[in-house]
């Protein structure tokens, strides 16, 4: 890409300006560290007119996502975004929205859980809410951050699809970062994002009851198809990603890889981290070592074709959770990485590291020592050990 | 006088289209379904319905079939009225842009005294003060009856329930009714009114003030619940109208802040003959009736001083 296209600016602002190029027409939203800017961008569009939408500034991320239900029933393109302890206030509407088949797009400014209050960074947040039938992307830097709400609202509301969508941004460590990022022109994106045409909507002319209640005889089969739409999105959501690449000149996968093909120990992980992984990554080259990343852009669906592939062959799989399992036996990511490993036969030693918690710095060099550990395992169980993941840094 | 010119009104005159069809599974003698029905025929087919989760939710839309002949979501217990917001900017956004065609929809939430003065009232407020163009009805049954008839903030001082059971230490749901007309008063939203369908006229005539409202509205309707408050189930009428006769549920509107009664049914009927027959006051020693008279005597007095009643 031409560097002259380029524009320096932080990434929340960006994030604001792309919802602004796929011209949402309804959001509602509360403010929340460090979703801030985002919100405040927005309202900053909305009232100088540059944005032809409707934005309630609402009492709470509750009442924030129940009214993008009302609005996208409706019919009106939808946004939200969130954080933190937001995004477990609408847990319980995350489920409806899904299972609604609302086509709304909510960008997660990524923070820890309380207690202790954290306002920083960790994906805590988003894997307390990874089964609720959102499809859930996860950014590395801000153009991802801006490309991804174009791709999302896109497949989103593909009629084989209809389900609401969060893009995962690391809070403050992605969100607050000014980046170098290249906006596509309206009309691409105009052309790339057709208006809204939604299959069902509230209206006096054609009435309709959305949100009826299930019977056992019919709840698992209401949740079935919901579930096959979400597992079937994976498909349009690879169509839709190579549509942009084709168009935009900016390739996007599922799942990608940072110097895979060479390296036998590989890191799986998500995020922004994945910048300091591949830093690390090229230091160890330095020292003739060989190390590649797997990079899960999308949680949910899970990619596990995709995951299968690039990781069959290798001997080490590490993976790096930013979030404490809460009684599991691993981190949410390591968990999925390892029943893939046993359901697809892979034949590696697996770790489990997790790092980064509340805000808690993450260096390329630990990625280093991490390799280090690993390197050093001889089985993916830990006899000794009182669990089978370890905290990085962590100081009992 | 119930209303000004109610030789205008006669049944007859009640729209006899029906949004809310029969072969709902309400119980029998159910007072809400009444007032939604009626509600219903008073707003017309161009309404949208938001609505909280609770008996009218549960008795109208078991998977495959439903109540309604109007456009209706139900998304959770708590955001009947967020939901109606949405609904509102929704529609706004797109009749602006030409993709829905212009005119004048209704847009209503409804939800039980649980889902609004408990669980739903922060939404309520934030919709109020948001100032959306909406009706929010509270239909109104004193408990949670859909999920067996547990206390709310809206069950009456001493009324037995299964979580303020009558015991040798209790004396019934210990708290008084919380006032939801006076907390909607105080957002000061241009439209407010209580209402029974024991007075239909009354009811209908409300409902058509709250679709002229410049502004949110709110309807506080008395629903009389047999199941819950153990009467007999072809009684439902008559209690809505002792509640009333007896001051305990006055009929009054407030528009745009100046409180108007509806009915004046002094001399008021004393409590115990709208308390007699129904099993959730049997246990009422006479102390506490005697307390519960006279604080309804008293808000009886404050509401026509508000009222300008002398």
């Amino acid at each position: 890409m031409n560097n002259k296209n380029k524009k320096g600016i932080e990434v929340s602002i960006a994030l604001s300006e792309s919802v602004k190029l796929c011209r949402f027409e309804a959001i509602s939203a509360y403010p929340i560290t460090p979703q801030t800017h985002i919100v405040e961008h927005l309202s900053e569009l909305v009232a100088e007119g540059e944005l032809a939408a409707e934005f309630i500034t609402i009492e709470s991320e509750h009442s924030a996502l129940s009214a993008c239900i009302g609005a996208s029933a409706a019919g009106a393109r939808t946004f939200t975004s969130t954080s933190s302890q937001g995004l477990e206030l609408m847990h319980e509407i995350l489920f409806i929205a899904s299972g609604l088949r609302m086509p709304i797009v909510m960008a997660v400014a990524n923070r820890a859980l309380s207690a202790p209050l954290s306002i920083w960074n960790d994906h805590g947040d988003v894997m307390a809410a990874r089964d609720a039938g959102w499809i859930q992307i996860f950014c590395e830097n801000g153009q991802e951050a801006v490309d991804s709400i174009i791709i999302a609202t896109r497949f989103a509301e593909d009629r084989r699809v209809l389900l609401p969508v969060m893009v995962n941004l690391d809070g403050f460590i992605l969100s607050h970062v000014v980046e170098p990022i290249e906006f596509p022109a309206q009309e691409s994106v105009d052309a790339f994002l057709p208006s809204y045409d939604p299959l069902y909507t509230l209206h006096p002319d054609r009435p309709l009851t959305m949100g009826a209640y299930a019977l056992p005889e019919l709840y698992t089969e209401a949740r079935y198809a919901q579930e096959n739409a979400l597992i079937n999105s994976k498909d349009v959501i690879n169509e839709v990603m190579g549509e942009f690449g084709k168009k935009f000149g900016r390739e996007y996968r599922v799942v990608e890889s940072y110097n895979c093909e060479k390296a036998d120990t590989v890191f799986v992980a998500m995020g922004s981290m994945n910048e300091n992984i591949m830093t690390a990554i090229d230091e160890l080259k330095s020292r003739g070592k060989e190390a590649g990343l797997v990079k899960i852009r999308l949680f949910r669906p899970f990619p596990s074709e995709e995951l299968a592939e690039v990781l069959s062959g290798k001997k080490r799989i590490i993976v790096i959770d930013r979030a404490m399992p809460g009684g599991a036996m691993n981190g949410p990511v390591f968990s999925e990485i390892s029943s893939l490993a046993k359901i697809r036969g892979l034949d590696a030693i697996l770790s489990n590291f997790i790092l980064g918690l509340g805000g808690r710095d993450v260096v390329p060099e630990a990625f280093i020592d991490i390799y280090n550990e690993s390197m050093a395992r001889t089985s993916t169980f830990v006899k000794a050990a009182k669990t089978n993941y370890r905290i990085v840094g962590v100081r009992e | 006088m119930i209303m000004p010119n109610i030789e205008l009104y006669a049944a007859n005159v009640i729209p006899k289209e029906e949004y809310a069809v029969s072969g709902h599974r309400a119980c029998q003698g159910c007072a809400e379904i009444l007032a939604v029905r009626l509600a219903l025929k008073a707003l017309g087919r161009d309404t949208i319905l938001t609505m909280a989760t609770g008996c009218m939710e549960i008795v109208s839309t078991p998977f495959p079939t439903t109540d309604w002949k109007l456009p209706w979501i139900h998304v959770a217990f708590e955001n009947a009225a967020a939901v109606a917001s949405g609904v509102d900017i929704g529609l706004k956004i797109l009749m602006k842009k030409g993709k829905v065609k212009k005119s004048d929809i209704n847009i209503v939430a409804i939800g039980g005294d649980g889902g609004t003065s408990d669980i739903g009232l922060q939404s309520l407020s934030g919709a109020f003060e948001r100032y959306h163009k909406f009706i929010y009805i509270c239909v109104d049954n004193e408990a949670y009856m859909n999920t067996g008839v547990q206390r709310s903030s809206s069950t009456p001082f001493g009324a037995m329930t299964t979580t303020s059971p009558p015991g040798k230490l209790s004396m019934g749901q210990p708290t008084w009714k919380k006032n939801m007309v006076k907390i909607a008063v105080a957002h000061n939203i241009p439209y407010v009114a209580t209402a029974c369908p024991s007075y239909p006229f009354d009811l209908i005539e409300k409902v058509k003030k709250a679709k002229m409202a410049d502004g949110p509205a709110y309807l506080h309707i008395l629903s009389v619940c047999p199941t819950g408050w153990r009467t007999a189930s072809d009684l439902s009428i008559r209690y809505g109208r002792l509640a009333v006769e007896s001051g305990v549920f006055p009929l009054y509107e407030v528009e745009n802040g100046t409180y108007r009664l509806s009915l004046n049914p002094e001399p008021l009927r004393p409590v115990t003959d709208y308390f007699k027959g129904q099993g959730r006051f049997r246990h009422l020693t006479d102390e506490y009736i005697d307390k519960i008279q006279k604080r309804t005597i008293k808000e009886w007095e404050d509401l026509k001083t508000l009222c300008g009643v002398k």
